[in-house]
């Protein structure tokens, strides 16, 4: 299973080297890298068929740390990276036609495929830590997908949104995962799931669970985290499609799926995500139906139906988890043909507003009729996969293990989600297609097979697994219930439960949902109320925050760093002095043991007469080049006494950075003008005064180091050991490129990052004083 | 002016004489103390000093912007060149199956390199990123100032 992900990382790179436009037709056949992996996974599925079994791969990457690149298909993985690839495939040849006359397809390319790369590895990672890394890739890919218009402020804005949210989701969930490693001693979620009690009743379960929420909450777009979805629709629709139906925001769901066998054992984690998940849903539903933009209602709806799996995994039961795990199925089937087919509107109209959108199912009956088999399934009608789902859903809101008053709570909040998701699902799929045809829309052409076919692939799925669900339920469904519930279940989906309470209450959604559908008329006025309630929104909460943090880290900024680097210089120095100075008057008996000091002589004397001339020079000069000059014979003389004493590595460094330095001042300083300003008595007493006790505190711990024991043991390994390990005779040398080498190379990356900086700074500062010219 | 440009030729005259001859002198000797560094003192870094150095006394002997036509790439290319020279000699290991970094050994006790192996690759590496992180910074700030 690794080879193929780093081959599908392998090959976004690839993408690059494609040439956009001229090689535009070329782009369809990328979706032959989905649809590869899709049958390469489905080769798998026999294996994990009938759940409880599952196929590993065993990867080694740092074994002393834990950390693996294990990978591990069940039925959850095997549905998710079904997903995955699955709506991948027709994303990509949808894309292909969508994008045509983009000029930056191949970085699309790019950023898709990785993306695909990323969230395969979320779901197939068996090692926490590197499910993390995948993770993260989701949400640096995805940052640069919803950001894809990058000269759109907006569109920037919005994926800015996402990433921090997600980004800071990622961290916590970081946090939970070190947690748990900790704890049970593994990172292996194969493992963990094999010792559940170790979890859950250890001391620090409520916080592994709190951040654990956080990062499932803020990538599956649960309240009060929701609003980054729909400012996510700023992406290209194609993007839309596939993050919000098929991956990014179900790899939350993902999580919580995948972690309920282990941590589900407390009541604190099923009522936290049924009160988030029940909250979600609800407010998802009731803003969606107000949204004219397409895309801003079916965001909504999103939310929503994802508010509904979290709800459903909080409820906890094998019912609720086999409803949750078709309606993942369900959701990303529907919802993607409504994007797809939103993303056709949009192109050939080139509006997606719904005031205006009416009878084009005249021009496009094959995209009509698609989007009107999802806006049925999402509906929940009969002989659609929505249909089926619906009835699990109140089939768990009615079951015989709550409570009468619960029951109906549960069953009245699902009912009025639905109601609404309902009608929401007809504005989209329906509306647009069935009226009168404006006369402005009369002559846009007819789409494209390559944008009609996937919407149509997928509705046709949707119809055929509504019609014969054991296709999928026996295969995958079931597997994946199994992974989440910990124990092989024998749930099947069936069309007909006979007339009875649940059948009553999708008669009731649909005939509600479809007089909510009559009621409201898509138009500003009700975008308008919307607006009101921005001001109070989680969004507008926490960008205020954000503001208050830039603010004060703007203040705090300029107050230390002024732009004076002799003020810079003088912090840096007292606040050194200070903190130094205190520790060691106040901790360290001072004892200077003058009797193993070697003799003075004379040459040593030489050298410090020369210092002193030298520091003198440079205090009383009023010329900068002099000054510079004499610093260097300062940096010259204390190479002499690395010569004197036995150091010659430092000492040869030393002149060639003393050198250099020198050198780099006065390429700086020679075009600058004379001093102007001299610094009165007052500054040149305080700087004096900061100067000598800087001086002598120095001054004090060397000697002070001189007396107290060294602990030379680390000094002796690298003596003992340089030439038996490394062949190498210099130690300084050895420790440099051998012992801690990676340590160097970093170094010699943080140089090229330097020389970048001063190149990129100066260089930029030219071409703006060419622009005010 | 035109007496002033002279001059500045007559003045140059010594410095340029010997550039011409310290250049290549000091270029081996930096190239010297990257060699021998594995045995005596000396290494990457501070043999990508003492050639960067030659390249700045040559131009301030002349011009930097004489200095950089020696060059046919820019000094800027050394960095990623070297950087890649590095971590190719990191990743010699992991090819012959061990792990990131492990030394490994071409020929024992050659003269005055001593062993020489993938650590001498790698203070390659370093001295080239040195050259190019000194060379980039001081030729774009004389450019720029």
């Amino acid at each position: 299973m690794l080879l193929p992900i780093i081959i599908t990382f392998l090959l976004a790179f690839v993408m690059l080297l494609f040439k956009p436009q001229k090689m535009a037709r070329f782009f369809k056949f990328i979706s032959v890298i989905p649809l590869l992996l899709f049958l390469y996974l489905l080769s798998y599925l026999p294996a994990v068929h009938y759940g409880a079994k599952s196929v590993f791969f065993k990867n080694e990457w740092i074994p002393s740390l834990g950390i693996s690149l294990d990978f591990k298909i069940d039925g959850l993985s095997m549905l998710f990276s079904l997903m995955i690839t699955g709506i991948g495939t027709l994303i990509y040849l949808y894309a292909a036609e969508y994008l045509k006359k983009d000029e930056n397809i191949h970085r699309f390319y790019c950023y898709l495929t990785l993306f695909m790369g990323a969230m395969l590895g979320v779901v197939l990672s068996d090692n926490l830590i590197t499910l993390f890394v995948f993770w993260e890739l989701t949400s640096i890919s995805s940052y640069f997908l919803i950001g894809y218009n990058t000269n759109e402020e907006d569109s920037r804005k919005s994926a800015l949104w996402a990433l921090s949210l997600t980004g800071l989701g990622g961290f916590l969930m970081l946090a939970s995962f070190s947690l748990i490693g900790m704890v049970s001693g593994t990172y292996s979620i194969n493992e963990l799931l094999t010792q559940p009690g170790i979890l859950v009743n250890n001391e620090y379960y409520y916080i592994i669970i709190s951040l654990l929420f956080a990062g499932a909450f803020t990538k599956s777009a649960q309240f009060p985290f929701h609003f980054w979805l729909p400012g996510a629709m700023k992406a290209p629709t194609p993007v839309s499609a596939y993050l919000h139906s098929a991956t990014m925001v179900k790899a939350g769901i993902y999580l919580l799926a995948r972690f309920s066998p282990i941590l589900s054992g407390d009541e604190v984690w099923n009522y936290t995500l049924m009160i988030v998940g029940g909250v979600t849903m609800v407010i998802g539903a009731l803003l969606s139906v107000f949204h004219k933009d397409m895309k801003g209602l079916l965001a909504y709806t999103t939310i929503s139906a994802l508010g509904i799996i979290v709800f459903l995994l909080g409820i906890g039961t094998e019912t609720a988890y086999y409803a949750a795990c078709t309606f993942i199925l369900v959701h990303a089937l529907y919802k993607a043909t409504l994007f797809l087919v939103t993303g056709i509107v949009d192109h050939e109209t080139h509006t997606r507003d719904l005031s205006v959108l009416r009878g084009l199912g005249k021009v496009m009956p094959l995209v009509a009729i698609a989007a009107f088999i999802a806006a049925l399934s999402s509906a929940g009608i009969p002989l659609t996969f929505g249909f089926l789902s619906k009835e699990l859903f109140y089939g768990v809101t009615t079951g015989n293990i709550w409570t009468r008053e619960s029951v109906f709570i549960l069953t009245g909040i699902i009912l009025l989600t639905n109601v609404f998701l309902t009608s929401a699902g007809f504005l989209a799929g329906i509306r647009p297609f069935f009226g009168k045809l404006p006369q402005e829309f009369k002559k846009i052409h007819k789409p494209n097979i390559f944008l009609w076919l996937p919407p149509v692939v997928l509705s046709f799925l949707t119809l055929l697994f509504g019609v014969l669900p054991a296709i999928v339920d026996q295969t995958v469904i079931n597997a994946a219930t199994s992974a989440v519930f910990g124990k092989s279940t024998d749930i099947y989906l069936s069309l007909w439960h006979g007339v009875n309470v649940v059948l009553l209450l999708s008669i009731i959604t649909i005939v509600l949902g479809t007089v909510l559908y009559f009621t409201i008329k898509p138009s500003n006025k009700n975008e308008g109320r919307l607006k009101g309630l921005d001001d109070f929104s989680p969004q507008t909460l926490i960008s205020n925050i954000a503001v208050g943090i830039r603010l004060f880290a703007f203040k705090y900024t300029r107050f230390f760093h002024n732009g004076y680097l002799r003020i810079y210089i003088l912090i840096i120095i007292l606040f050194f002095t200070g903190i130094v100075g205190y520790k060691l008057f106040a901790d360290v008996p001072l004892r200077v043991n003058t009797e193993g000091l070697s003799e003075f002589r004379i040459y040593e004397f030489i050298v410090f007469v020369i210092t002193m001339i030298a520091i003198y020079i440079i205090t009383n000069t009023t010329s900068r080049l002099t000054s510079i000059a004499a610093l260097g014979v300062v940096g010259y003389s204390i190479c002499l006494i690395f010569v004197f004493y036995g150091a010659p590595d430092l000492a040869m460094t030393q002149f060639a950075i003393d050198t250099l330095t020198v050198v780099l001042f006065v390429l700086v300083l020679f075009k600058l003008p004379p001093f102007l300003k001299f610094s009165n008595g007052k500054i040149q007493f305080r700087d004096g005064i900061i100067s000598v006790s800087f001086g002598i505190l120095i001054s004090l711990i060397t000697l002070q180091a001189l007396v107290s024991p060294a602990d030379k043991s680390v000094s002796k390994f690298y003596a003992d050991n340089a030439y038996v390990m490394a062949k190498g005779k210099n130690v300084v040398n050895v420790i440099l490129v051998d012992y801690r080498g990676f340590d160097t190379m970093i170094e010699t990356i943080v140089l090229s990052i330097a020389a970048i900086g001063v190149y990129s700074i100066l260089k930029y500062k030219t071409q703006d004083g060419e622009k005010s010219e | 002016m035109e007496r002033n440009r002279n001059n500045e030729k007559l003045d140059k005259t010594i410095l340029r004489t010997s550039t011409n001859y310290l250049l290549p002198l000091l270029i081996l000797f930096s190239i010297f103390l990257l060699i021998r560094g594995h045995y005596l003192p000396g290494g990457g870094f501070i043999g990508g000093l003492i050639a960067s150095i030659a390249f700045v006394l040559h131009s301030f002997a002349y011009s930097p912007m004489q200095t950089l036509r020696m060059f046919s790439i820019k000094p800027f290319f050394l960095i990623p060149t070297g950087l890649l020279v590095s971590f190719l000699s990191g990743l010699l290991p992991v090819v012959l199956g061990r792990s990131f970094m492990t030394g490994v050994w071409f020929a024992e006790s050659v003269v005055v390199i001593g062993a020489f192996g993938s650590a001498l690759l790698f203070d390659l590496g370093v001295y080239m990123v040195v050259v190019g992180v000194v060379l980039t910074i001081l030729f774009t700030i004389s450019e720029n100032t």
